[in-house]
């Protein structure tokens, strides 16, 4: 299993800076082309609702962008330290709607589900959250059989 | 830095935005700005050539939404050219082809704006 990392800033500029890494990583993987321009603009998308929303375009925000593949599976996690949802002052309802009214909502969100197999978000108030995208793939064989 | 920029020149009463590069949350500032100048300027047939963009987000499909509305009630509209099959598939899959008209070549984009007249 190969894993790679990358860290920056929350800025956009640092968009493409983003998909040049995940192109690398997807090509090393042995994921085809037309799926890594697939799951490069799901991180994309998932990475400008980060700076934007999370960090509400605070530039000095992090991003740590981790890739994984297996043999079936090519995994992003991205995490930030952006706002999370602070369970003393946003009640339990208001959460939901929060997520339900941005998935609905978002054409990056909608994006994101359409282009990969799976989106998770895990968030821990206060610490950090975390996106998970994960592609199932078939790798280019090296010798037939 | 992702490359991105867009020209633009007048053919009678239509303007072209030919874009260029890469259009996401970045640079999509620069392409409102387009849209901004020519609604100031009362151009609201407006064609956006696509031949030269190499990548598209959410962040640069939101641009069109934000405008169309406006141009349209100044009975203007946005006409699209030129897209590669990526850029179009990304397009499609968010329904973008039931609310805008959609062009193999810029020519013919602004073609269609002299018929109706």
């Amino acid at each position: 299993m190969k894993t790679k990392e990358l860290k920056v800033k929350s800025k956009t500029e640092n968009l493409s800076v983003i998909r040049d890494f995940i192109s690398t990583s997807a090509a090393e993987a042995r994921v085809t082309p037309d799926v890594v321009e697939n799951i490069i603009l799901a991180v994309d998308e998932a990475c400008t609702n980060i700076i934007k929303h999370a960090y509400k375009s605070f530039p000095d925000g992090e991003l740590i962008i981790k890739t994984k593949s297996t043999q079936s599976r090519f995994i992003i996690s991205i995490t930030d330290y952006g706002n999370s949802f602070e369970p003393d002052s946003i009640p339990e309802p208001d959460l939901q709607k929060y997520y339900r009214q941005k998935r609905v909502g978002g054409l990056g969100m909608y994006l994101m589900k359409t282009l990969m197999d799976d989106v998770k978000y895990v968030s821990i108030p206060g610490k950090h959250n975390e996106v998970l995208l994960s592609k199932n793939i078939k790798v280019a064989q090296s010798n037939a059989g | 830095m992702a490359e991105f920029n867009t020209s633009i020149k007048d053919q009678g009463a239509v303007s072209v935005i030919n874009l260029k590069g890469y259009l996401d949350a970045h640079t999509a500032p620069i392409l409102e700005n387009n849209f901004v100048d020519l609604i100031d300027k009362n151009r609201y047939q407006i064609v956006v050539d696509f031949k030269e963009l190499a990548y598209i987000s959410s962040a640069g499909l939101g641009v069109f939404m934000a405008y169309i509305e406006k141009i349209r009630e100044s009975n203007g509209d946005i006409k699209l050219s030129g897209m590669n099959d990526k850029v179009y598939n990304i397009f499609d899959l968010l329904g973008f082809p039931l609310l805008y008209e959609i062009f193999k070549s810029e020519t013919e984009a602004v073609k269609k704006f002299t018929e109706i007249k």
